[in-house]
C-alpha cells in the first residue's frame, strides 16, 4: 500500500490559479466521494486552505494513482490538464510522508513556523473522517503528522517570535513601554502597514487611537474604524504628548517631526518614553528624533532587521525540525510495511504452525506404547488441518490485494492473532492522542 | 554551627551566581528557575546563620566589619527576593546576587570572632537605627542593578542592536518602576535612619552631629538621593537621568559603608 501526494501551493502556483483549484470548505462531501470512487483510489483526504491545495491518498499503483488524481482536480474545477500541469507536484511513499509531516509542522508555510496550517489540516481531516473517506492508513498517518507537528512546536522554538513587521513593532513596544494597556496609539496619514500596525497594538491591549491626516475626513472615517479620535493635521502638536506610540506614514515630501519638536513633546509628558515608528518614504521623523531622551525612533527598515534576523533564527530551529522528522518518518514506514499482504501471510502461517508444534509435542511425549508410524501420521494430519484452514484465509487476502479493503483485512488479521507488535503501537497511538 | 550556615550560605549564593550569569548569556528559562531556587536556599542558610550569631553574641550581629558586610548581604538577597516576586525580574539577580555574594566573600576575610559589645552599642537605638539604614542600603542596591540593566537596554534601543540579550532584559518601563519603588521605599527609611542616629548620638555622644566622616558621607548619599526624588516627582525625571544618579549615589553609599568604616578614623569606624 503507498501513499501518494498531489497538489499545489504557494511556491508552485500564484494566488490566481490556487484559488482556481480551491475546494470550499463546506461543501467537501461530493469531492471526497468523487475522489474515493477513483480506480485505484483507495482512502483520500483533501486539503485547501489559501496557500495550498492538496490530496492524500493510498493506492496500490502509484503512477496510475497520481495521474487520476491530477484528471480529477483539472475535471473538478473545469480546467485543461495541460494549464494545471506545470504547477503541480506528485510524491509518494517515503516522500509523500515527509511531505505532509513538514506541512503539518508548518516547515512548507509561507511564514515558516506559523500555527494555522496544523489547525486546517486537522478540519480537512474531520471531513474526511465524518464522510469515510479516509481508512484506517490516512487516519494513522495523519494522526501521526498531528503529533509530530506538536513535537516540532514544542521541541524546537520555529513559533516563538515575530516574523511580521506589525507584530514586531508591538513587541519592542513592550520592550520600552512595558503593558500596553494605558497607551496611545496616535496615527499619522494613512497607510496599509499603518493600519495594520494600529490594529494589532489595539489587539495587544492599546487603550485607544488618534487619527490624524491632512484630508480631515479621512482622518474621521479611520478614527471610527478604530473606535478613536481624529485630530486636525494642523493641531497635531497640541495632541502629541498624549501619544505613547506614533505611527507616521504621510506622504509628506520633508519630515513632519524634527528634534526640536520631539523634545518638546517629551518635557510636556514629564519624560515619559515615547515610541516613534516611521513607515514614511521619504521619511516623516527626522532621524535626530532619536537622539532625543526618551524618544525611541524606528523606522521600518529595522523592523524589517527584527524581522529578519528572528526568521534566521526560525531556519536554524527548522533544521532541528527536520531532524525530527526524519526519525518519524522511519517508525511510520515501518508499520506501514506491516500493513503488505505476504508478511502478513507469512506470519500467520507462522503463528499457526508454532500451535500446531507446540501441541504434537505434548500430545507424543504424553503417549507411552505410540505405535511406529503414529507420528508420521499425526504430522500429516495437523499439517493438512493447518494447510486447510489457511486456505482460504490466504486466498481471499490474496484477491484482496489486487483490489482494495486488504489493509482493513490485513490490519484485522494483525490483531486477532496478536502477530506483532501492532496493538501496542495503536496503544501508543491513544496516549499521543 | 554559624559556621556551617555561613559557608553554606557561601556556597549557595556562589551557585546562584553562575546560574544567574548562564541565565544571562544563554537561552534557558530552567536556569533562572533553578536560580531562583539556590538563592532563595541560599537566604534561609543566611537567616539562620544569622539568627544563629544572635543567639549566641545576645546582640543584634552587625557589631562589626564581618557581621555588618554579612547583613548588608543578608538585606540585599531579602530585597532581591521580594522584588524578583513582584515584578518577575529573575534576570536582575545576575546583576544584584554577584554584589551579595562579594560581600559575603569580604565579610569572611575579617575576624568572625563574638567580641564583647562596645559599650556606646548598648542601646535599643542600635536596632531601629542599623535596620534602618540597612534595608535602606538593600533597597538602593536594587535601585543600582536596574539603573545598570536600564542603561544597557536603552543603549541597545539607541543602537539598534536588538539580539538575545536585549530581548531577555525587562522593558524600560519595568526597569523604571522599579527604580521609583526602591527610591520611595529607601530614601525614607534612609532619613530615619540618620534621624535616628541623631537622637541616639545625642544620647550616647552628648551632640546630635559631629560631622564624623561617616554622618558627612550618608548627608551626601542623602542628597543625591534626596535630589532624584525631587526631580522624579517635580520634573517627572527617569529614565537615564534618574539611571545615572542612582549609580552615583549607590558608589557613594558604599563608599560610606565600607570606606568610611575602613580608611576614615571616627565614632562609627567599627572594625
Amino acid at each position: 500500500m503507498n501513499i501518494i501526494v498531489v497538489g499545489l501551493s504557494h511556491r508552485t502556483a500564484t494566488v490566481e490559479i490556487r484559488e482556481k483549484v480551491a475546494f470550499s470548505p463546506n461543501q467537501m462531501q461530493k469531492p471526497l466521494a468523487e475522489l474515493t470512487a477513483l480506480d485505484g483510489i483507495i482512502e483520500g483526504v483533501i486539503v485547501s486552505t489559501c496557500n495550498r491545495v492538496e490530496i492524500y491518498a493510498t493506492t496500490r499503483d502509484i503512477a496510475g494513482g497520481i495521474a487520476r488524481i491530477k484528471r480529477f482536480l483539472a475535471d473538478y474545477h473545469r480546467l485543461a490538464l495541460e494549464s494545471l500541469e506545470p504547477h503541480l507536484y506528485a510524491y509518494h511513499s517515503e516522500a509523500a510522508i515527509r511531505h505532509v509531516f513538514r506541512v503539518a509542522s508548518s516547515l512548507d508555510s509561507m511564514v515558516v513556523g506559523e500555527p494555522q496550517i496544523l489547525g486546517q489540516i486537522k478540519t480537512s481531516y474531520g471531513y474526511a473522517a465524518e464522510y469515510k473517506s479516509s481508512g484506517i492508513i490516512l487516519n494513522r498517518f495523519l494522526h501521526k503528522a498531528f503529533s509530530v507537528a506538536k513535537r516540532v512546536r514544542t521541541e524546537t522554538k520555529i513559533a516563538s517570535s515575530a516574523v511580521s513587521v506589525a507584530f514586531a513593532a508591538v513587541e519592542l513596544a513592550k520592550k520600552i513601554l512595558g503593558d500596553l494597556s494605558d497607551k496611545t496609539v496616535m496615527l499619522i496619514g494613512a497607510g496599509e502597514m499603518c493600519e495594520l500596525a494600529a490594529k494589532h497594538f489595539l489587539n495587544s491591549g492599546a487603550r485607544g487611537v488618534m487619527v490624524t491626516n491632512r484630508t480631515f475626513g479621512r482622518a474621521e472615517k479611520l478614527a471610527e474604524e478604530f473606535g478613536g479620535e481624529a485630530i486636525r493635521f494642523e493641531e497635531l502638536f497640541e495632541h502629541l504628548h498624549r501619544a505613547d506610540i506614533v505611527l507616521s506614514s504621510t506622504g509628506a515630501p520633508h519630515c513632519i517631526i524634527g528634534p526640536r519638536d520631539a523634545e518638546e513633546v517629551v518635557r510636556k509628558r514629564r519624560f515619559k518614553p515615547m515610541f516613534f515608528i516611521d513607515i514614511a518614504v521619504p521619511r516623516d521623523i527626522d532621524p535626530k528624533v532619536d537622539d532625543v531622551e526618551n524618544a525611541y525612533l524606528f523606522t521600518v527598515d529595522h523592523l524589517q532587521e527584527i524581522v529578519q534576523a528572528n526568521l534566521a533564527q526560525r531556519s536554524l530551529e527548522a533544521e532541528k525540525a527536520e531532524e525530527i522528522i526524519n526519525q518519524e518518518i522511519g517508525q511510520f514506514h515501518k508499520w506501514l510495511s506491516t500493513l503488505e499482504v505476504t508478511p502478513t501471510i507469512v506470519a500467520l502461517r507462522g503463528r499457526f504452525d508454532e500451535i500446531r508444534k507446540a501441541e504434537l509435542e505434548k500430545t507424543i511425549s504424553g503417549w507411552k506404547d505410540l505405535p511406529t508410524d503414529a507420528e508420521k501420521k499425526l504430522e500429516a494430519l495437523t499439517m493438512a488441518m493447518m494447510n486447510k484452514l489457511l486456505h482460504a484465509p490466504t486466498a481471499v487476502l490474496k484477491t484482496a490485494g489486487q483490489g482494495g479493503r486488504v489493509d482493513l483485512y490485513v490490519d484485522a488479521l494483525r490483531q486477532l492473532f496478536e502477530l506483532e507488535s501492532l496493538q501496542q503501537d495503536e496503544q501508543e497511538l491513544e496516549l499521543e492522542e | 554551627m554559624s559556621h556551617i550556615f555561613f559557608y553554606l550560605t557561601f556556597a549557595l549564593y556562589g551557585c546562584a551566581t553562575a546560574a544567574y550569569l548562564v541565565f544571562l548569556l544563554r537561552s534557558s528559562s530552567q536556569v533562572g528557575v533553578w536560580a531562583d531556587r539556590l538563592v532563595m536556599a541560599g537566604f534561609a542558610t543566611h537567616l539562620l546563620s544569622t539568627i544563629h550569631r544572635f543567639s549566641s553574641s545576645g546582640h543584634l550581629p552587625i557589631t562589626n566589619m564581618h557581621e555588618s558586610l554579612s547583613f548588608f548581604a543578608l538585606s540585599i538577597v531579602g530585597a532581591f527576593i521580594l522584588f524578583e516576586r513582584k515584578y518577575k525580574v529573575t534576570i536582575l539577580g545576575a546583576f544584584v546576587i554577584p554584589i551579595a555574594l562579594l560581600l559575603v566573600i569580604s565579610s569572611s576575610a575579617f575576624p568572625s570572632a563574638i567580641r564583647e559589645l562596645n559599650p556606646a552599642l548598648k542601646s535599643n537605638w542600635l536596632w531601629v537605627h542599623t535596620i534602618m539604614a540597612f534595608v535602606s542600603y538593600a533597597m538602593f542596591t536594587i535601585a543600582f542593578g536596574a539603573a545598570v540593566i536600564y542603561l544597557i537596554q536603552q543603549h541597545f534601543l539607541k543602537k539598534k542592536r536588538l539580539g538575545a540579550l536585549f530581548q531577555k532584559l525587562p522593558s524600560l518601563n519595568t526597569l523604571d518602576d522599579i527604580n521609583y519603588r526602591c527610591l520611595t521605599i529607601g530614601f525614607p527609611l534612609l532619613t530615619v535612619a540618620i534621624i535616628t542616629g541623631a537622637i541616639w548620638a545625642e544620647k550616647a555622644w552628648g551632640t546630635y552631629w559631629s560631622w564624623d566622616p561617616k554622618e558627612t558621607w550618608s548627608l551626601i548619599t542623602w542628597f543625591i538621593f534626596a535630589a532624584l526624588l525631587h526631580s522624579r516627582l517635580t520634573t517627572g525625571w527617569r529614565g537615564k537621568r534618574a539611571s545615572l544618579l542612582t549609580i552615583a549615589g549607590f558608589l557613594v553609599m558604599l563608599f560610606t559603608f565600607i570606606g568610611v568604616n575602613l580608611w576614615l578614623p571616627g565614632l562609627h569606624a567599627y572594625k
